[in-house]
């Protein structure tokens, strides 16, 4: 069995495309100014690794990063 | 937008060698760019032209990237390929912005455009486009371009600045001169530039006296990096920038997008039957229907994908052509609307994306959601011509179309 994945938007790379926010909202939440964060600390629940996956594959700055715990 | 090419432009002598020798003015260009991009990309990464005093363009996404995300070598201060480099008179922050001036230039701009202020907006052009389509409907066929898609964009940016919809014509009218007559004629672009600021200057001032609740409130209440609020000239500069990036870019995209659903009824029937993937298909309109080509100037000598750049030429910044690059998409040149992986650089790459991409895309989910649920059977005129704009936004100016099913 695989670990628990965990995402983590980096600050420096996000632009605010919203592409994570629009394909899975479960998963990351926009600030003021539009840019990603993930939700709270990043764990991924059960079920929902693909959407984890579809999120990084989507982002044009490559600034999500998906780890198995 | 006129509606014969217009004829008193100087000519540009036609293209003989697309490597050594582009123009993208070349009426070839504008009616299909892919097989040209193909050619400058088997190439080389990075070709060069003499025209527009010298200018460079970046054909693979790789290329593109490396451009957009090099601010010290690539300014933007110059964001259009033109015949002439006049003094810079009319900037626009935060797009002809540079590090360190962008980031504060941008933020002031980014609340207002976040998805959720754009949920606030939606019913709003849900209603333009219904009103639209009620116009045309009984017709049985209209130009969707001068009928629906040239007018919702522009109707929604009035509403949030607070303006009478009933200007956009105006709107329009100056969009067309500076962003098509402009990049050969300097008079008419420099007075479409001055009779835009003195109608803002005229809104600024009315605001002063009673303040309204819009975004040109909001702009002008706004506190610079400094704690002061922005001076009129920042404000009229934004205010620019949000009529000359908001109108005719998502109108292009809007109408690629119903002249390719016009012309393939499976993607089309698809849609009908899967509306929860317009979004995703939507995504994949933009990528390979980019309309927006940005420009960047050379400040030093560098490097690109191996290949010397040299400072003093202009960069076309071709992001639809990055989006059409196999290199980074597969099948990049077929409409693939449950693509699953689309990193397409449409709104732009580094901190110039493109402000205004969320708006951009309600705009374009609702135009077409409302659209086929109105006229899920529609085609291209084969007695008309679909004509496409000329210059540094793409997308169909004449789209001639058929409502109900083919006999």
């Amino acid at each position: 069995m695989s670990g628990k994945l965990k995402i983590h938007v980096d600050q420096d790379k996000c632009q605010g495309h919203a592409r994570c926010k629009a394909l899975a909202p479960e998963l990351f939440e926009l600030d003021e100014f539009g840019n990603a964060h993930e939700i709270g600390d990043g764990t991924v629940p059960a079920g929902l690794e693909d959407k984890a996956y579809l999120a990084k594959s989507n982002c044009p700055e490559i600034a999500i990063e998906v780890t198995e715990e | 937008m006129s509606d014969s090419p217009p004829s008193y432009l100087p000519e540009h002598p036609p293209v003989n060698d697309w490597i050594n020798d582009f123009d993208h003015t070349d009426p070839r260009w504008t009616e299909n760019p892919y097989p040209i991009w193909e050619e400058m990309r088997a190439a080389s990464p990075v070709v060069h032209t003499d025209r527009f005093l010298g200018c460079y363009m970046p054909t693979t996404y790789e290329a593109v990237k490396e451009i957009s995300y090099d601010t010290t070598h690539f300014s933007s201060r110059r964001v259009i390929v033109r015949d002439v480099r006049p003094e810079i008179t009319a900037k626009a922050p935060p797009i002809t912005s540079d590090p360190p001036e962008h980031k504060p230039a941008k933020q002031l701009l980014l609340p207002p455009f976040t998805p959720d202020a754009m949920k606030k907006l939606e019913p709003r052009v849900r209603a333009i486009c219904n009103e639209l389509i009620d116009e045309f409907i009984a017709d049985g066929k209209c130009d969707a371009a001068a009928s629906y898609t040239k007018h919702i964009p522009v109707r929604a940016i009035a509403h949030m600045l607070g303006i009478d919809e009933k200007d956009s014509d105006l709107f329009i009218k100056w969009i067309h001169e500076i962003l098509e007559v402009g990049i050969k004629d300097d008079a008419t672009l420099m007075r479409a530039v001055h009779e835009m600021t003195a109608y803002f200057a005229g809104h600024i001032e009315a605001r002063k006296k009673k303040p309204t609740d819009d975004l040109i409130t909001t702009l002008m209440n706004a506190k610079g990096p400094d704690g002061k609020p922005l001076d009129d000239g920042h404000v009229l500069g934004s205010l620019r920038l949000l009529l000359i990036a908001g109108i005719d870019t998502t109108w292009s995209a809007i109408g690629a997008s119903l002249w390719h659903l016009a012309k393939t009824p499976s993607d089309r029937e698809r849609l009908l039957r899967e509306p929860e993937l317009m979004p995703i298909a939507i995504e994949e309109f933009l990528r390979a229907y980019s309309p927006v080509t940005m420009a960047r100037e050379v400040m030093q000598d560098t490097t690109i994908s191996g290949c010397p750049v040299k400072k003093n030429n202009m960069v076309l910044l071709s992001f639809p052509a990055a989006n059409r690059d196999p290199a980074m998409f597969p099948d990049a040149d077929k409409v693939v609307i449950d693509r699953k992986e689309n990193r397409h650089a449409a709104f732009g790459l580094g901190i110039h994306r493109c402000v205004g991409s969320n708006l951009a895309r309600m705009e374009m989910i609702v135009a077409i959601e409302e659209w086929l649920k109105r006229i899920p059977e529609f085609r291209l005129d084969p007695a008309g011509k679909t004509r496409w704009s000329e210059g540094t936004v793409r997308g169909p100016r004449q789209l001639p179309v058929l409502f109900g099913k083919a006999n």
